[in-house]
């Protein structure tokens, strides 16, 4: 037994060590599927204890247990959400007293409290309140955020911040999702590998009720709550309020709306946790396969950082674990590829060098001439603005006053333009860099 | 950590893309722009931008050119979000009018709009269905229960209460909007 801890050359607290003896097994001694060149012990700590990373979202518990206890140091979370005394079945760092209080300041707290040594970061609020700058400084990534909106926009992000000239502006990204009994975790290198806009047909719709059955003949207690959620709102309070699920008040109206459409139909069930669930589309989350897809993403960023095993995620190998717990456990990995039309990854912005002079008319003229793009009928815009648009016949008549204005007036130094053309199936992306 | 860097730089092409601070065009919108582009509106339908530097909120008019709701002329807002094609457009028809499938408000009733919405189906599927409602009002899809009851049990009483709602009069005691040409 003494053997292993023995080895760690010149580890700085021989003592502090014993905690990790099982970690050290792995860290400290090649295996069969580690590299020729990988070297045994003290680097990999190293690296563990110098990497800076970020975890986000709704797996934040175990996520933070696991990534403190695999001998992570530097721990940022991010989390919006506030303690409710629902959570406190499955999230083991929060306890009856925490009720109320945000959820990243008392997981970092606790974690800190029992594992000595580690440094935790929290942030409360949204992973849109960052910026670029913001995200720049982790060396990777690891989220278990429950939308897939929030997932888009932090996939788009890190691809958008890779730098082909410098190797720090990339930052993979490790992504798990469960809902009920099913999860997944993926790895992306951003730019390199499928991301998860290419990935986006993985995410099964919402399964929705047609709304004619809503209106005439709801059979279930969560068709009177979407009905009310959906028309009763709509007719009787759109005027004066937008809906907003967090608001009490506004979730007791729709409750008492749906439990009187309940009765009218005679349709047992309707209840206030229930009304909640259908209109913020909560999926009751299974502590167990969060448990599993956690640990499966801070296994992948564990032998990332150690290069201990070969993780999930380089190009042409498995990027995708998906899990399936609903009878007997499944899994199932593969390789989910790269689209070459993926409106995020497929196509990154090229530099395009512009006379700021010139007018759009002749820039449009310009594409169609050069060799690999060829565009004829091009349509362009900014973030901002609709530059030009063939179609639809009213957008083009908006938009075509601006054929005759100077590029410098209608785009600013560096700003990226997409550019679509029916000739192709992708859309360009080009940053206009003007001439000096 | 180092061997995905060597490897990016084997996979690298010549090409420079930098990173900027400035907005890039989102995902929905390129996607939106790529759907205006494929949009075949013939000569019953048309489309307004508001703000035309925002294409994710624009209306439709439809101007059916046969069946019962021949001659009238109806507006649709269409709107968009960030998760576009992951959600659908959020589709309403701005008039009051007396239709099965769509109720005062203005709801419709049309299962691409939502329990069969597809991120594969784009625009133009949303507005031939639209199209299709005109031509094809449905009673076994009923959101207005009046009309569709009507549909199914008269066809003749509900084409004339149809002209005489879009001309502005009174069907089972509801007003509705004057909508002919
Ligand atoms: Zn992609």
């Amino acid at each position: 037994m003494d053997m292993d801890g023995a080895s760690v050359n010149g580890s700085p607290a021989g003592m502090d060590r014993k905690r990790w003896t099982y970690l050290d097994r792995i860290l400290n001694r090649p295996g069969p599927f580690t590299d020729e060149e990988w070297v045994p012990g003290e680097p990999n700590i190293e690296s563990l204890e110098r990497m800076k990373i970020l975890g986000a979202g709704g797996l934040g518990c175990e996520i933070l247990k696991n990534l403190a206890l695999s001998g992570f140091k530097d721990i940022h979370v991010i989390d919006m959400d506030t303690i409710d005394v629902s959570n406190l079945n499955r999230q083991f760092l929060f306890r009856q007293a925490d009720v109320g209080r945000p959820k990243a300041e008392v997981a970092a707290q606790f974690v800190e409290k029992r594992v000595r040594g580690v440094k935790i970061t929290p942030f409360c609020g949204k992973i849109q309140d960052k910026d670029e700058d913001y995200y720049m400084q982790f060396g990777m990534v690891i989220c278990g955020l429950d939308s897939i909106e929030a997932r888009r926009w932090i996939n788009a992000t890190l691809v958008g911040m890779v730098d082909n000239d410098d190797a720090d502006t990339l930052k993979p990204l490790i992504d798990g999702g469960t809902e009920g009994f099913k999860g997944q975790a993926r790895v992306i290198l951003p730019t390199m590998t499928s991301c998860i806009e290419c990935q986006l047909d993985m995410h099964a719709p919402r399964a929705a009720v047609p709304l004619c059955t809503l209106a005439t003949i709801p059979r279930q207690p969560q068709h009177c709550i979407e009905w009310a959620h959906i028309i009763a709102w709509e007719e009787e309070r759109k005027g004066n309020d937008t809906l907003d699920t967090d608001d009490p008040e506004h979730i007791t109206w729709l409750y008492q709306k749906a439990l009187a459409r309940a009765n009218e139909f005679n349709i047992p069930g309707v209840t206030y946790s229930m009304t909640q669930g259908v209109v913020k589309n909560i999926i009751p989350a299974i502590a167990s396969t969060n448990a599993i897809v956690a640990a499966a993403c801070c296994n992948e960023a564990f032998k990332i950082v150690t290069s201990t095993n070969p993780p999930l995620g380089f190009p042409g190998t498995n990027n995708y674990m998906m899990y399936t717990g609903d009878d007997s456990v499944y899994t199932y990995t593969f390789e989910h590829s790269k689209k070459d039309d993926c409106p995020v990854c497929g196509n990154l912005a090229k530099n395009l060098e512009v006379d700021p002079n010139t007018t759009l008319e002749d820039f449009i003229a310009s594409l169609a001439e050069k060799p690999e793009a060829q565009l004829k009928k091009p349509t362009l815009r900014t973030e901002e603005k609709s530059l030009y648009y063939q179609s639809p016949p009213s957008l083009e008549e908006q938009t075509r006053p601006n054929l005759k204005k100077k590029l410098s007036e209608l785009v600013s130094d560096g700003e990226q333009i997409a550019v679509s053309d029916p000739a192709f199936q992708i859309t360009f992306k080009f940053k206009l860099v003007f001439k000096k | 950590m180092l061997k995905i860097w060597s490897m990016k730089q084997k996979q690298q092409q010549a090409e420079n893309a930098q990173p900027g601070k400035k907005k890039k065009v989102t995902a929905a919108q390129l996607r939106v722009q790529k759907d205006l582009s494929e949009l075949s509106l013939g000569s019953t339908m048309r489309t307004e931008f508001p703000n035309p530097d925002d294409i994710l909120n624009f209306t439709l008019t439809i101007e059916p050119d046969e069946g019962m709701y021949k001659g009238g002329r109806f507006h649709f807002s269409f709107a968009i979000n960030q998760n576009f094609p992951h959600d659908p457009p959020k589709v309403k028809c701005t008039q009051k009018i007396y239709h099965p499938n769509i109720d005062m408000e203005g709801n419709i009733c049309l299962n691409i709009l939502r329990e069969d919405w597809k991120p594969v189906l784009n625009l133009n599927a949303v507005i031939v269905g639209l199209q299709f409602l005109f031509l094809e009002p449905n009673a076994s899809d009923p959101l207005n229960k009046e009309a569709a009851e009507d549909l199914k049990t008269n066809r003749e009483g509900f084409k004339r209460n149809v002209r005489s709602s879009m001309g502005g009069g009174s069907v089972k005691g509801q007003t509705f909007e004057r909508v002919l040409k």
